[in-house]
């Protein structure tokens, strides 16, 4: 019985030697000189390996940016939306060019009470699925379905669906603007924005392209593509896609000229100051207070 | 009577609740306003080609087919056509259609051959039944709607053996197909002899479950009445096990032939064609009538009256549930279809189309959803898929969205029968999965191809 175990043991022993000894060469003989500094800027990157950057990974993108670092002197257009692009030159001797941060951002206000349920789904808890199947329960086919596609493919956890509203709500804070979620989305409902001066943002809180009776049905918030904001937006940033108002980010000044005459209040401003109290329309203002409250 | 044939994997036996199975056939009177959907096939839908303030006659074509797959579309019944606009289907979904506003009095097109005779002389030579059927705009009238002149054209170095007809109708509840053959009997027959003349096949066979004994045994006192007419044409009865009008599952119980994974019917030199599709054919080559109406089940257990009614298309489906005694109370899904495939509708006033075999409503006792619990690996799903295939693990593989798993374990080859799902002692959505996994999976299979 000792035998075997005091043979076994050296047997394995020695075995164990010699391989590392084979090994400890080998790993000599073919080692891959790395650039110490991809490491360094994969610790500041996030590490969650979203891809919002555009690359396959974090270590990817610390690659590129080593390697473009190296070869051009800058890292222009390399962005990771979840770091602060500036730490990553200053490891590389850079100067950095910050890119714009940007935040996701639900297009869709159709929640329980704006839009209410006519049917009651039961089956797989997927959008995509629930998408060939029928419009939605509130009846409008473009608006969120609410199973939480993007709420599962996000990687920050910032993305959380409200029981009260049924729709996926932003948490500002965690957002990074990744992209994952727009990507997961099967009806195209959120959209990457700027995240605009002091996170003051002017957007149209609905997706819904179909002519504006067609929505009235399903929706009481929905954009019915009357054009007032089109017309009253000084700077020409809104224009129409389909029966839709689409607020240009880039050419948008944040005057919320078009919040005030939406008359379906589908126009959000979020991060506003509150108003100064307007005696004559007491109307406008409630539907602003409202709108903060969902947005 | 031949003896008894079945598919030899899986399947499920569901309660039959064939309700309406001695309802004759009732013409069901035309409504004040149509709404004639242009997509009733699958594929492609068609293209208006009348305007806002039309005349139309009954039998006009409104709509031209756009692509390979896709059906002529007619107009059910004499009027104006007030607009062109969408309307909400079942799904809830708007999909375009033509609204028509109908005369009192009904007036066809030219060339309808207006006779409750038989008409046993075939005039036409093959390739022009097959372009009449092209021009009818007649689909697969089980459901699926895939436009049956695509399914005729046998490709070069393919040869016809046998005209299948589907007549199994193994989904429970629906009636349509059977009160068919009961009434239409005679014409249904002239209806294969002309397929078997358009593809040159040798032998039609018609697949019945056993479940409609009535029908088998008229249709084999008809043929041997009338040897002469109805040469080579055969009842075949079938197990009453779902889900045996399956294609693939009938050419193997009829023919024992099975259809290679990925491949199509034809292969195994098999054409398989529905019932209600059948006697639109004999209607439309003989008669020279364009596919306009079609008999649909309405019906459920608590249904006061249930019944088949023969529809025109664009008819409001809330109007057939009125025709029934209305909705009853505590009924919670509407189903378009048959239990097992059909989809529950998200509103009622849905027109009927092609493919739209029956209403059945459902309380909330039958329909509810029951508690899903955890799969412990039975197999019971995988004993009871006729395709051999294993719905745990498909479903397991969809959730996590691992499609090249999928791909690799044949999801292409689900027929989506929902016996799995019937099965599970888990009440795991089991189809629901698979569906959005088989989705997915021919999505990347498709943008390979393409490459």
């Amino acid at each position: 019985m000792n035998n075997i175990l005091i043979i076994s043991l050296l047997v394995l022993g020695i075995l164990g030697g010699v391989l590392a000894v084979i090994l400890y060469f080998v790993a000599q003989k073919f080692k891959v000189e790395e650039n110490p500094l991809i490491d360094e800027v994969e610790a500041v990157l996030p590490g969650a390996n979203c891809g919002g950057c555009g690359f396959a990974g974090c270590r990817a993108l610390a690659e590129a940016c080593v390697k473009q670092g190296a070869e051009k002197g800058n890292i222009e257009g390399l962005a990771c939306p979840g770091t602060d692009m500036s730490k990553v030159a200053e490891i590389l001797h850079l100067t950095a060019t910050a890119a714009e941060p940007k935040i996701a951002v639900v297009r869709c206000n159709g929640s329980c009470a704006n839009s209410p349920a006519k049917v009651h789904y039961e089956g797989a808890d997927i959008c995509a699925f629930a998408n060939t199947l029928y419009a939605g329960e509130g009846g409008c086919s473009k608006g969120c379905l609410g199973l939480g596609d993007c709420t599962k493919k996000c990687p920050f956890d910032a993305l959380h669906i409200n029981k009260e509203t049924g729709l996926p709500e932003v948490d500002e804070k965690k957002c990074v603007g990744c992209g994952a979620c727009a990507k997961a989305c099967p009806r195209g409902i959120i959209e990457l924005r700027p995240r605009g001066k002091n996170d003051r943002r002017v957007y149209v809180c609905c997706s819904n392209t179909d002519k504006g009776a067609l929505v009235i049905k399903n929706c009481n918030v929905g954009c019915i593509g009357c054009q007032k904001c089109v017309k009253t937006c000084p700077f020409e940033a809104i224009e129409m896609r389909g029966n839709l108002a689409y607020i240009d980010p880039t050419k948008c000044k944040s005057c919320r000229k078009c919040e005030e005459v939406c008359p379906r209040g589908t126009i959000h401003a979020v991060n506003f100051p509150p108003r100064k109290p307007k005696t004559e329309e007491p109307v406008n203002q409630e539907v602003t207070n409202e709108n903060k409250a969902n947005a | 009577m031949n003896p008894i044939k079945t598919f030899p994997k899986g399947g499920v036996h569901p309660e039959e609740n064939k309700l309406s199975a001695d309802k004759p056939i009732q013409n069901f009177p035309m409504p004040k306003q149509i709404i004639v959907p242009l997509g009733q096939c699958l594929g492609a839908p068609a293209d208006p080609i009348v305007q806002k303030g039309d005349h139309v006659l009954t039998g006009q074509l409104i709509g031209t087919a756009k692509g390979f797959v896709s059906a002529n579309v007619h107009s059910p019944a004499t009027g104006t056509v007030t607009k062109i606009d969408v309307v909400m289907d079942h799904t809830g979904y708007y999909k375009p259609a033509v609204f028509i506003d109908v005369d009192d009095q009904e007036q066809w097109i030219e060339g309808y051959i207006d006779t409750d005779e038989l008409l046993t002389e075939i005039k036409l030579a093959p390739n022009e039944i097959i372009n009449k059927i092209k021009e009818c705009g007649i689909v697969g009238m089980g459901g699926a709607t895939f436009p049956t002149h695509v399914k005729l054209m046998i490709p070069e170095g393919k040869k016809a053996e046998y005209i299948i007809i589907n007549a199994a109708e193994c989904e429970p509840y629906l009636t349509c197909d059977n009160r068919l053959l009961l009434e239409k009997t005679k014409e249904f027959l002239m209806g294969v002899k002309i397929l078997m003349t358009a593809v040159n096949a040798p032998k039609g066979i018609i697949g019945i479950e056993c479940n409609k004994m009535s029908a088998i045994e008229l249709l084999d006192k008809t043929i041997n009445e009338n040897r002469e007419l109805y040469k080579n044409i055969e009842v075949q009865p079938l197990k009453t096990k779902y889900p045996q009008g399956g294609e693939k599952q009938i050419i193997k119980a009829i023919t024992g032939r099975e259809v290679p994974s990925g491949k199509l019917p034809i292969e195994t030199g098999c054409v398989v064609v529905n019932v209600a599709s059948t006697f639109a054919i004999y209607e439309a080559v003989q008669k020279n009538k364009p596919l306009i109406e079609r008999i649909v089940t309405v019906t459920g257990k608590s249904v006061k009256n249930p019944g088949n009614y023969r529809v025109r298309f664009g008819t409001p489906a809330n109007l057939l549930i009125e025709a029934v005694g209305g909705l009853p109370e505590n009924i919670t899904n509407v189903i378009n279809g048959g239990p097992m495939m059909g989809k529950a509708v998200s509103v009622t006033d849905f027109p009927c189309i092609k493919g739209t075999s029956g209403i059945l409503l459902m309380t909330t006792n039958e329909a509810q959803d029951r508690h899903q619990t955890n799969c412990i690996r039975c197999g019971r799903c995988a004993i009871a898929c006729p395709m051999g295939l294993q719905p745990f693990l498909l479903n397991k593989l969809s959730k996590l969205n691992m499609f090249d798993e999928t791909e690799s374990n044949h999801i292409m080859d689900c027929i989506e029968c929902g016996s799995c799902e019937f099965t599970c002692p888990a009440n795991i959505p089991l189809l629901d999965y698979i569906r959005y996994g088989k989705a997915k999976t021919g999505a990347i299979i498709r943008s390979r191809n393409q490459k």
